[in-house]
């Protein structure tokens, strides 16, 4: 556990460090495609307390460098292939440093695969003085009780979501506060460790330093959310190429994230094994003509598939449009079923206002939005990312939902349970020993 | 039916390649985003280039020799254009003494090129002379070095124990002279210190222009007053201050009473409120003193 304490904390060093310098990439590692923005810190200014501000308090960041290239070697949101993996992201990397005309050194990397788990924890300390300090926040998420989630299994995020003070709950910064018992419920998000060491080792092969880590789903429901509906409550469903992100937010917070190993790759290779064309051929077909709700007029509206064998007869083949949606409808279909399990086993028919965001890739298909309503539930809408400083026009569409919301992480990261100091007792004995043998040793 | 050839391939044209950079040109291309290498490689590295040819060559000191011999040549020939070279010298508004002086001065021989002569050094060597007051050079179109001298003009003469010296109206000396006969217009002084009083001596000779015939000089007695020497052995002796009240006042007593014309042979104004005069006695009786004007 401490080790991972200071693996976060000593990312967290770097995230400062590459502001301080100014330059920052942020790095998706999609399935389908990789996309790398290049950020500059112009007037590194203090976030206000409310998070308004010019841009939604996003004006201290500018996009500068922006590519994107298909993404090889990554499955189901994790790496593969470390070669060709490594190889794409050296490509994004280096289209988006010749874009910023500048070096970049730290990289804030997400992905959605790795398994993604949720716990949520409490832990609850007595108070010695009344009142609260930050040593007293440190230590109540330390005596969170960690739940045993396994041997091959990280922390990747750890947000303490609610503080509560003797009876009285909800609050979000309990320091100054008087009481005399301290109780904090915090979010905790687990991720298998070797796919996040592979993506790790990709990315520092790449002559990278990685500045932070994060969860797709959390990251695209950061942008893609709107502000009431982060505070009221939604979920935000980030339908990428090969995994499909869920995440929940409420009062501003992340309380569940899931991933489902379903996405639009799927869809895909559905049509490319119904229509028997190849996979490029396929996606192609899904991007120009799916869709999901198939009217009298879809019978005769007729696709060249072509193919490209020499056989006449194949070369030549239409199917309707009709047929296409029904090979993509049912995988769709799947994959809202699977996210519908997800959301009825999180709890969120609890939850006060339950807007679900649709956003990634795969969201574009056209109807989706009915489908989904069909499936989720009533309030569905599709998100698209916010908008930040210097963002090409290319990339503002809903596929990189995640990458921008990697920007406003980078940006102003929540607090999470790296970021406070160690309570004073749980430092080991040993290296306070060996402090004051290096004392006695140098005087 | 399958295609008979192979898919048309441009003649040249490389077969499609992997886009990703391979790792060395991905390295290279960070190394050229680096700020300060960047700055090494397109500013230091050609101005190492530049100083370390330049050092190069010079380190050869024939090499060295060879460019500064080029150098001077150049220089030479440049220096001995025609349009460069002064041919005359003429000197206005000097006397002929002064301009044949001038003229042996002149420390290189004509014609010369123009950037040889220092006019400056020739200008102060030319002020030097004392008969000149003030000497202005310039190179005139044409290759003449044109010398414009004002001359001192002799206000006095200045007789000293070595010979008669004629000095201008600032006390400076404008040239010897070996006889007083050669300038009868000019008023003579002597006494230690007489030229740095030159002024104050003219302004009493002007106060005596009325008896201007009479006068033979000036003396200037103990570097503190001054004493008019007229003929008949007569003397005027006058005060450190206020002298020429003390002279107006002695024409104003000889208008009035012929008092010079008298047998005296003393004037004493040395205390301005008592004239003393002493009566020239015959036979070298006792010299008698008497109050004037009963003061």
């Amino acid at each position: 556990m401490t080790d991972l304490y200071q693996s976060q904390r000593a990312m967290r060093n770097m995230r400062r460090a590459a502001l301080q310098r100014g330059v920052v990439a942020v790095l998706d590692v999609g399935t389908s495609k990789i996309a790398c923005l290049v950020l500059r810190f112009e007037n590194a200014e203090e976030p206000r307390e409310d998070g308004l501000g010019a841009l939604a308090g996003q004006s201290q960041f500018r996009v500068i460098g922006a590519a994107t290239t298909r993404s090889r070697g990554v499955r189901f949101g994790e790496v593969d292939a470390m070669q060709e993996t490594e190889r794409a992201i050296r490509t994004a990397v280096q289209a988006a440093q010749k874009m910023a005309q500048t070096r970049v050194d730290h990289v804030i990397a997400c992905f959605s695969g790795a398994h993604p788990r949720s716990y949520g924890l409490a832990g609850e300390i007595e108070l010695h003085e009344g009142q609260v300090s930050e040593q007293d926040v440190a230590r109540v998420l330390a005596a969170c009780d960690v739940p045993d989630f396994g041997q091959g299994r990280e922390v990747l995020h750890a947000h303490p979501v609610n503080f509560a003070i003797d009876h009285r709950s909800g609050f979000g910064d309990p320091r100054g506060h008087v009481g005399n018992r301290l109780a904090a419920d915090m979010h905790l998000l687990t991720i298998d460790t070797g796919a996040v060491q592979n993506l790790l080792y990709c990315i520092r092969r790449c002559d990278l330093e990685i500045a932070g880590l994060a969860s797709s789903s959390y990251v695209s429901g950061l942008s893609s959310l709107v502000e009431d509906e982060q505070e009221l409550g939604a979920a935000c469903i980030d339908m990428g190429g090969g995994a499909t992100g869920l995440s929940i937010f409420i009062k501003k917070h992340m309380i569940f994230a899931e991933s489902v190993r379903l996405g639009g790759d799927h869809v895909t290779s559905d049509i490319s094994k119904g229509l028997q064309v190849p996979l490029a051929t396929a996606e192609r077909i899904k991007t120009i003509h799916g869709g999901v709700h198939a009217t009298g007029m879809d019978d005769r509206e007729m696709i060249e598939i072509g193919a490209d064998c020499g056989d006449w007869e194949k070369d030549r083949r239409k199917v309707s449009r009709t047929e296409l949606i029904g090979i993509m409808r049912p995988r769709v279909e799947e994959i809202l079923e699977e996210v519908r399990g997800i959301l009825d086993a999180a709890g969120f028919d609890q939850l006060p206002s339950q807007q679900i965001v649709l956003t990634g890739g795969a969201s574009q298909i056209p109807g989706l939005d009915m489908l989904a309503a069909r499936i989720l539930g009533q309030n569905v809408r599709l998100g698209r990312p916010l908008r930040v400083q210097g963002l090409p026009q290319a990339a503002t569409g809903s596929a990189f939902s995640s990458t921008v919301g990697m920007c406003l992480f980078a940006a102003n990261p929540q607090d999470e349970w790296w970021d406070f100091e160690i309570p004073a007792e749980r430092y080991p004995a040993r290296s306070l020993r060996r402090a004051v043998k290096w004392f006695k040793d140098n005087w | 039916m399958q295609p008979l050839r192979a898919p048309e391939r441009r003649y040249g044209e490389p077969p499609r390649r992997d886009p990703a950079p391979s790792r060395l040109s991905y390295r290279v291309e960070r190394l050229w985003l680096t700020p300060s290498f960047r700055k090494v490689v397109r500013v230091g590295l050609p101005a190492f280039l530049i100083v370390a040819t330049v050092i190069g060559y010079l380190a050869d000191a024939d090499r060295r020799g060879a460019l500064q011999t080029m150098l001077s040549d150049l220089r030479e020939s440049v220096e001995n254009r025609p349009e460069f070279q002064v041919t005359l010298m003429a000197i206005d508004g000097a006397s002929e003494p002064v301009a044949n002086a001038i003229r042996a001065m002149l420390p290189v021989s004509l014609p010369a090129s123009s950037f040889r002569l220092d006019l400056a050094a020739l200008r102060a060597t030319i002020a030097q002379i004392d008969a000149v007051a003030s000497a202005d050079l310039h190179i005139r179109k044409g290759g003449i070095l044109q010398v414009t001298v004002t001359e001192r003009q002799p206000a006095v003469l200045w007789r000293t124990v070595s010979g008669l010296e004629m000095l201008d109206a600032t006390g400076h000396r404008v040239a010897t002279l070996l006889d007083r006969t050669a300038r009868p217009d000019l008023p003579v002084m002597a006494g230690e210190g007489a030229d740095a009083r030159v002024a104050e001596g003219l302004e009493i000779l002007e106060a005596a222009r009325p008896i201007h015939a009479r006068i033979r000089g000036l003396v200037r007695v103990g570097e503190r007053r001054w004493d008019i020497v007229l003929d008949r052995d007569q003397r005027i002796l006058l005060p450190e201050a206020g002298q020429v009240e003390a002279v107006r006042r002695v024409i104003a007593l000889d208008q009035a009473e012929d008092m010079l014309g008298r047998d005296l042979t003393l004037v004493d104004m040395r205390n301005i409120n008592r004239p003393t005069i002493r009566l020239a006695v015959p036979g070298g009786q006792d010299e008698l003193e008497t109050k004037v004007a009963g003061q």
